[in-house]
Order: structure tokens, then C-alpha cells, then sequence
């Protein structure tokens, strides 16, 4: 097989990074490091439209930065905030969350379309905002991603305990000493970071099925919390590889064949779910 | 201190409550004390504030007015009102146990084995059935040797005969560790006859005392229909004869320092 490495004309080393199918593989592994436990809580939280609103939002994010030309990383991850603040702010107030929820990520998602529109170097690559382009990643797009999943995944651990007591019963982890509005805000947080990382990789369309099908996937085959968040982890660089086989082999769209691998997992799955335990 | 058994280990004063731009208190002016080893059962009807009483006694309200005072370094074990967990959720019983303090396997083995349900460490919480689940609340609750058990309705969706076998477990791990029991209840009679003191409940302390004070009390009968009060004399000798079997029970000493105290 002849090998894949290229020279890099400018410094005239050699680097795997020069290769565009490796920083995509190692893009996508970033991901769903920071996906496949967090997706852990978007399904036991039953937070998926608030992935959804968080998500839509960053296209807001993106068109407001490259109009005012800022860092799109930073823009999308401070509209993240912003929308993950307002939704965990209603969801305090005891507003009818679903609905609010419909209502934030559609509207977050026309109103940033809305302003790609007018942003002139927006309105030829939205696509690849809204479906990603993991071929595409340059080697800072990596630095981005690995250290918000490493911040990510850093905040999960830290409060862990914390996180999955505040999900299972508040009450419970109230007595416990956790103040379960501090672990959503975390929550909230490191979903934005997310976010904003893996929106270049996977689309604003696409992030929260990458948060929500491996974990709903590993749901099946799960006895324990961390059992469930290792295996959504697994399933999602299963995921990342596959898609990224078939993007290759049978020149299918990257981001979607990434979803699409996660899909097929999850459906295979179902036959073989635990059943009592 | 010398005192042996009569300093309260928790006591509220003045606990007044108030959901945020509600125009009334849920709870207001309500005071009680709790002494080691006594059973206090609040009663009242539905919206009553017999949770909201327990949240703000666990400091997981904020008062509007009043002052609760624990025995410092007071340990408590809670079983929350209806606890449910998300199917969503993985979690074995014995992680569960662990959540979120781990605790050694002997430890798990033992508070479930109190509550009769060891065994169930690798069961699935969610394939529990009722009266499993409420059993594994009650010895999550009994980690960490509490001194005061705080039990919110907790025989909810258990039949009758599974009410009663609750109940007597409870009385049996009270004598056994002494600890206190605060509870919350529907099961008026059964409850009320094990317990030392009765806080019947409605926005305010309605009455308070001995469970055969405050059955005669008018303001029991008026909440809850003079009925009640009959059908709890049947059950009085029974109450008066369990007293009996436990009067080597040093906690038990103070039991009828309480009179029944009428609250405007």
C-alpha cells in the first residue's frame, strides 16, 4: 500500500497530521469523547431538544463571528452559553420546558440561517456548518477539539458522582450535600463547549445526534452508569471509524455516514437488550 | 452534657414557608421538637405542607421565617416522597448504595439485610418491585448510622399487608439503633399507633401530642371526620400493650412528658 503521508512543502517535515483522513479520524475520536458520556446524561435527562437548541444556536454563533471577524470557536461557544443559560434559567422557573425548548432551538436555528444569509463568506459553505465537514479539518480545528473534549470530559469526571445523584433524585442528592442546580449549570457548560467543538466536525444539524444515538444505543447493554457512558464512548468512535470507512470506500458524505454507522449500531442492538436483569 | 435522653436532636421554631410570589405561606408559624429515639408522625391532608415541613427541617427550602436546630453533627437518613427512577438510568441496587458516597460491600449487605432485602445488590433498581424499591430507600437511608430518620410517605405504593410489615420495621430498627424517626404519613391509623408523638398538620400545627391525645383532639376530627377518631380506639390496646413490651427501651422514658398542646 503506498503511503498516505504527504510533505508538507511549507516546513518540509512530515507529520501524520498532513494527512487529511487522519485529522479526520482523530477529529471525530475527539468528539465523541466528550459526546459519549455527556450524551449519557442527554438521554437520562431527557434533554434532547435542549442538545438541539444548544446546537441551532451556534449557527448563530458562526454567522455573528465571521461577520464581525471573530474567532468562530469562541462566538459559537459564547451563543452556546448563552442559549444553554436561557433554557436552564426556564427550566428553573418550572416553564413548560418541552415546548419552550421547541420553540428556542427552531427559532435559535431560523434566526442564524437568517444571518448566514447576510454574512457574504457564510452563504457559499453553510452546508458545511449545518452538516460539518470532517474532512476538512485543519490541524488547529484539532487543537480546538481535543482541548474542549479534554475540558469536557475533565468536567464530567470532576463531578460525576454529583451529576449522576442530581439525575437520579434530586431530593436524594439534595440530602447529599449537592445542590443540583450548580451540577445542570456544569451540565449546560460543558454541552456548550461541545458544542462548539464539534460543530465544524459533525453540523449544527448533527451534534445532538452524536450526543444522543451512541448513548441511546448503549442504553441496551448497559447495567451501570459508567458501563453505559464507556460503551456510548466506544460506540461512538465506532461510529466515527465506519463513517469514515464508508466515506472513503463508498464516497458517502462524512458527517451524516458517522450518524448513520450510530443509527445501524443502535438498531442492530435492539434485539440483543438486556431483559430483566 | 449530663443530661441523658431529653436534649432534642432537632427542633424548629417559627418555620414559616412561602413558594415564590405565592400569597399565602405553605407553612407558617410551625415549631416541634424531636428528642433521640422518638417516632414523630406528621399527618394532614393533601397540600397540607407535610413535605414542604420535612424539605425546610432538611434545609432543602429556604424559610421565610423561623430557625431549625440540629444536635450538631446530627446524621441523617432521608427517604424522599416518591422516588422515581428513570427507566433511562442503568443502576444497580448496590450502585445505587454507592451513590454518591461509596460504601463497602459489607456495608450495602448489611443495611439491606436490616431491611430484608439482601440479595438484590445486582438487581436492576427500576425491576424492583414496590415494596423491594421502598426496602432499598429505607437502607440506603440507614448508611452512615443516622440518628434521625426522615421518612416522607415512605410506604407509597405498597398493599396493605406490605403498609403494615413497613411499619414494624421501622419500629424494630428504631429499638434496635435507637435512632429517631420523623415521618410523614396517609396510613393514619397504623402509623399513629406507633408513634410517641403526633403533629397533625394543615398550613399550621392544627394539634399536637400523643397519638391518643391528638385522636381526641376536635381538630383532628375536623380535618379528618370523627370516624378516624373511633376506629383508632380499636387499635389503642394493641398501642398500649406494644408500649409495654418496650419500656426496657431507655429512649422510651420521656414518652409521656408530652401532653397535647392546642395550637391557634
Amino acid at each position: 500500500m503506498i503511503p498516505t503521508t504527504t510533505t508538507n512543502t511549507n516546513t518540509g517535515t512530515t507529520t501524520m497530521l498532513d494527512d487529511f483522513l487522519v485529522r479526520a479520524v482523530l477529529a471525530g475520536l475527539g468528539v465523541v469523547l466528550a459526546t459519549g458520556p455527556l450524551g449519557c446524561f442527554v438521554v437520562w435527562r431527557r434533554m434532547a431538544y435542549f442538545g438541539d437548541a444548544t446546537a441551532h444556536a451556534a449557527i448563530l454563533g458562526v454567522a455573528l463571528s465571521v461577520a464581525i471577524g471573530g474567532q468562530i470557536y469562541i462566538g459559537t461557544l459564547l451563543v452556546a452559553l448563552a442559549m444553554g443559560w436561557l433554557v436552564a434559567h426556564l427550566a428553573d422557573r418550572g416553564e413548560a420546558i418541552d415546548t419552550a425548548l421547541g420553540v428556542l432551538a427552531h427559532g435559535a436555528l431560523a434566526f442564524g440561517l437568517i444571518a448566514a444569509s447576510f454574512v457574504p463568506g457564510l452563504r457559499s459553505d453553510l452546508n458545511a456548518w449545518l452538516f460539518g465537514d470532517i474532512l476538512m479539518v485543519r490541524p488547529v480545528d484539532l487543537a480546538w477539539v481535543w482541548g474542549g473534549a479534554a475540558l469536557v470530559v475533565g468536567l464530567l469526571v470532576w463531578r460525576w458522582e454529583a451529576m449522576v445523584s442530581a439525575t437520579v433524585n434530586e431530593e436524594l442528592a439534595m440530602a447529599a450535600g449537592i445542590s443540583p442546580r450548580r451540577e445542570r449549570l456544569i451540565l449546560t457548560l460543558a454541552m456548550a463547549i461541545t458544542v462548539a467543538v464539534a460543530i465544524r466536525i459533525v453540523g449544527a444539524l448533527l451534534v445532538s445526534a452524536l450526543l444522543i444515538i451512541p448513548a441511546a444505543a448503549a442504553r441496551g447493554f448497559a447495567r451501570g452508569p459508567e458501563q453505559m457512558a464507556l460503551i456510548s464512548t466506544l460506540i461512538g468512535v465506532g461510529a466515527v471509524l465506519g463513517g469514515l470507512a464508508a466515506s472513503l470506500y463508498a464516497d458517502t458524505p462524512a458527517g451524516p455516514s458517522v450518524i448513520a454507522v450510530a443509527a445501524a449500531v443502535f438498531l442492530l442492538g435492539l434485539p440483543f437488550r438486556r431483559g430483566s436483569a | 452534657m449530663s443530661a441523658p435522653q431529653l436534649a432534642p436532636i432537632i427542633a424548629a421554631q417559627g418555620l414559616t414557608v412561602r413558594h415564590r410570589g405565592a400569597e399565602r405561606p405553605i407553612l407558617s408559624d410551625v415549631g416541634f421538637a424531636i428528642r433521640p429515639g422518638e417516632i414523630v408522625t406528621v399527618v394532614g391532608p393533601n397540600g397540607s405542607g407535610k413535605s414542604t415541613l420535612v424539605r425546610a427541617v432538611l434545609g432543602h427550602v429556604e424559610m421565610e421565617a423561623g430557625e431549625v436546630t440540629r444536635r450538631p453533627g446530627l446524621r441523617i437518613g432521608y427517604v424522599p416522597q416518591r422516588v422515581h427512577i428513570d427507566d433511562r438510568i442503568p443502576m444497580t441496587v448496590r450502585r445505587f448504595l454507592s451513590l454518591p458516597h461509596r460504601v463497602s460491600d459489607i456495608e450495602a449487605a448489611a443495611v439491606l439485610a436490616r431491611t430484608g432485602v439482601d440479595g438484590l445488590q445486582q438487581r436492576q433498581i427500576t425491576r424492583l418491585s414496590g415494596g423491594q424499591f421502598q426496602r432499598v430507600l429505607l437502607a440506603r437511608a440507614l448508611l452512615g448510622d443516622p440518628q434521625l430518620l426522615v421518612l416522607d410517605e415512605p410506604t407509597q405504593g405498597l398493599d396493605q399487608p406490605g403498609i403494615v410489615d413497613f411499619y414494624r420495621l421501622i419500629e424494630e430498627i428504631r429499638q434496635e439503633t435507637g435512632a429517631a424517626v420523623l415521618m410523614v404519613s396517609h396510613d393514619l391509623l397504623v402509623v399513629m399507633r406507633a408513634s410517641d408523638q403526633v403533629i397533625c398538620l394543615n398550613g399550621h400545627v392544627c394539634c399536637h401530642g400523643t397519638p391518643q391525645a391528638v385522636s381526641a383532639a376536635p381538630e383532628y376530627q375536623a380535618l379528618f371526620g370523627a370516624d378516624s377518631a373511633e376506629t383508632l380506639a380499636l387499635y389503642r390496646h394493641h398501642h398500649d400493650h406494644r408500649h409495654d413490651e418496650a419500656a426496657h427501651d431507655p429512649h422510651h422514658d420521656h414518652k409521656h412528658e408530652y401532653g397535647h398542646h392546642h395550637h391557634a
